[in-house]
């Protein structure tokens, strides 16, 4: 197939006049894991189902695996989509559910791509359970298997790891990668950074808007933001100091540092060595994180909004 | 704050409640709804005593006579010859099609036998499958039918003397000579009973969905409208076919009503109303938001459909608007199948045109329903 896996662009949706989705563009190229990220409530969700055709955009367009938007009926048959809640049947077992999304999409035997799907992700042994009875990493689990087993070209995860424990969420991600070297491709929504980290490219949106798109590296990049590490003794005195400075932007504490944050480089240099030389704390220049980005991101969004 | 009773907890409770009762128009709009609607159908359109009942008459010689007897039971009330002057056949057909309620008979000797001074004979046959019909109109027959004969005779004698005829009325009550109620009320139990059922079990088909946040994935996945409305409606005629069999086995065993008509006419129609309320219900679950919401309007087309179907009061007696109200619901169609085909033993052509009716109400719903359903989430 040629172009890319999800090529959309200037996609508007509003709901009773607010704007949730404000000119974004995406491309997602096959064979590769996209992260989407943003806060609560920035448009995330009503994009992705734009995407897959249960919602119809008010403007902009694309395509999604070659498909145009409109054509939903074939986009339907050639993408999963795991709900952000759990959206299976809780009065059915495990195996009724999957039957029933094989039939959904006319897999022949049933039965065995019932069969493989279990066995692929470990669910055999609770086919019989019902799905209303699993606590919520298996419940994940379920609904991946439900989003997978009729082979997609293209896996739309939203929020798949919500309320998911860690070890959970590892398995989750090792299954995700397993399938991306068969070539599957996947756009995942996630709140987490550490998931972030774990996609190809990231697409960050606030407040409706696409405000920063690339690899993990490029996004960093583009937030032109310079890390100061502090550590030392008296550090909430030195965080009350430096709060307000010039040049600083964003002071998070992260265990016995403090992350100090800003895109004036020169002016957060001077603030910070100031700083040190009062409270005698240790100062040196860190690498900013992924999070350290989307944080201001966050910040500027609601800033250009007011 | 008190251990067991405070009125700061019993205000705040209170005050969520309105509020949540506010926010949810629907249930306050029935509530307001109801008792309005109930107030006017039972006041205006509900007649125990009905009048003006479709009647015809066959009278083969109509003399002055049978001309006084007419205008005497027209004065009556009771009684509005649609069809003055049919022959006995076409007067057969009517009667059993439900045209008319009485078909009044004055054989063509009657005026001969008035004029010797014999006894004349006068046949009033009435549509008994509904007993509460047929009984003010027969009730005041004989008197009315008699004095207006004598006033006739004591014209056309000039004589003050009075004449020693007397009339002689038969009354047939047809189809449930006994007048037993039950030949009325269980036939039309099997719609209603089915109604019930049908109608408010496919009214939460989508509520349920949406409700339980499955909604989202089923309409990710390939399924067309068709075969979502398809596929919630037609395991419900299972449903139905075993309270066919309860009902139409309790009729016969426990209450004797007779079976006149043919199963396969009264299967065929049990068919066709089934499929109509199934589609009506479905076209509900487009509608509502919850499940809720989809249980108060299957009970907002409930009421009216009992009251104004002809299953609790006599169809012929409500006025004209609270019939037109009445032909649009199912089960008014259905009940005339039914009672139709089980207590007269009417054929295809007699409920030809409430099968089609139900039909339409077939069509009409399957075709709203896919007309609203959302196949997206706006």
């Amino acid at each position: 197939m040629t172009g890319a896996a999800v090529d959309v662009s200037g996609l508007v949706k509003k709901f009773d006049g607010k704007t949730v989705v404000d000119h974004v563009s995406m491309r997602v190229e096959h064979g590769e894991i996209a992260g989407f990220l943003g806060p609560n409530g920035s448009g995330k969700t009503t994009t992705i189902r734009v995407m897959c055709g249960l919602l119809i955009p008010d403007g902009g367009g694309g395509t999604v695996l070659g498909y145009d938007l409109r054509q939903r009926h074939k986009i339907k048959r050639e993408i999963g989509y795991m709900t952000q809640r759990f959206s299976l049947y809780e009065d059915l077992t495990i195996a009724e559910n999957l039957d029933f999304v094989a039939g959904l999409y006319g897999l022949r035997p049933a039965r065995r791509y019932v069969r493989d799907a279990l066995a692929d992700l470990g669910l055999t042994a609770r086919r019989d359970q019902l799905a209303g009875t699993l606590s919520g990493g298996w419940k994940q689990r379920v609904a991946l298997a439900s989003c997978v087993m009729h082979n997609p070209k293209l896996l739309l995860l939203d929020e798949p790891t919500a309320g998911v424990d860690p070890k959970a969420r590892r398995e989750f991600w090792d299954e995700i990668h397993l399938r991306t070297e068969n070539g599957l491709t996947v756009l995942v929504s996630t709140h987490y950074m550490d998931e972030a980290e774990r996609c190809h490219r990231v697409n960050y949106i606030s407040q409706g808007k696409l405000v920063a798109s690339g690899s993990v590296a490029e996004v960093i990049a583009e937030s032109r933001l310079t890390t100061w590490i502090v550590d030392g003794p008296h550090l909430s005195d030195a965080a009350h100091l430096l709060s307000g400075k010039p040049g600083v932007d964003e002071i998070t504490h992260f265990g016995k540092t403090l992350h100090v944050v800003g895109r004036d480089a020169s002016a957060l240099e001077r603030s910070v060595r100031a700083v040190a030389r009062t409270t005698g704390v240790h100062a040196q220049i860190g690498d900013t994180t992924l999070e350290d980005a989307f944080i201001s991101f966050m910040t500027n969004g609601e800033g250009g909004a007011r | 704050m008190r251990r067991f009773f405070s009125l700061r907890r019993l205000a705040a409770l209170w005050k969520k409640e309105v509020i949540q009762m506010r926010r949810d128009k629907v249930t306050f709009a029935m509530m307001l709804g109801v008792p309005l609607m109930q107030l006017i159908l039972f006041g205006f359109a509900i007649n125990n005593d009905p009048t003006e009942l479709p009647a015809a008459l066959v009278a083969p010689t109509q003399d002055h006579y049978s001309r006084a007897i007419v205008s005497a039971l027209e004065l009556t009330g009771y009684y509005r010859f649609v069809y003055p002057g049919v022959s006995a056949s076409e007067a057969e057909r009517l009667i059993a099609s439900g045209d008319v309620s009485f078909v009044v008979t004055i054989p063509s000797d009657f005026g001969r036998r008035v004029d010797r001074g014999d006894r004349p004979t006068l046949l009033i046959e009435a549509d008994a499958t509904d007993p509460a019909v047929a009984s003010g109109a027969i009730s005041t027959l004989g008197t009315v039918a008699s004095e207006a004969l004598l006033h006739e005779m004591r014209i056309a004698s000039r004589d003050d003397a009075n004449p020693r005829t007397h009339l002689n009325v038969i009354v047939h009550r047809r189809y449930n000579p006994d007048g037993i109620s039950q030949y009325n009320i269980v036939p039309g139990l099997l719609g209603v009973i089915l109604q019930m059922t049908m109608v408010m079990m496919t009214s939460m088909a989508l509520t349920r969905e949406t409700e339980r946040g499955t909604m989202e994935n089923l309409l990710a996945m390939p399924a067309t409208a068709m075969e979502i409305m398809l596929g919630k409606v037609l395991p419900y005629l299972g449903v139905g076919a075993v309270q066919v069999i309860v009902v139409l086995g309790a009729a016969k065993l426990l209450f004797q009503i007779p079976f006149v008509g043919g199963l396969g006419l009264i299967l065929m129609g049990v068919l066709v109303f089934v499929l109509a309320l199934v589609l009506l219900g479905y076209s509900i679950s487009t509608f509502a938001r919850t499940q809720m919401q989809a249980m108060q309007l299957t009970f907002f087309y409930f009421l009216p459909s009992l009251l104004l179907s002809g299953f609790m009061f006599p169809f012929r007696g409500m006025p004209v608007w609270a019939q037109w109200i009445g032909e649009l619901l199912p089960l008014t169609h259905f009940l005339r199948v039914i009672r139709a085909v089980m207590l007269k033993g009417s054929g295809y052509a007699d409920v030809q045109a409430s099968m089609l009716a139900l039909g339409l109400f077939v069509v009409f719903f399957a075709l709203l329903a896919l007309a609203r359903f959302r196949r997206t989430l706006d």
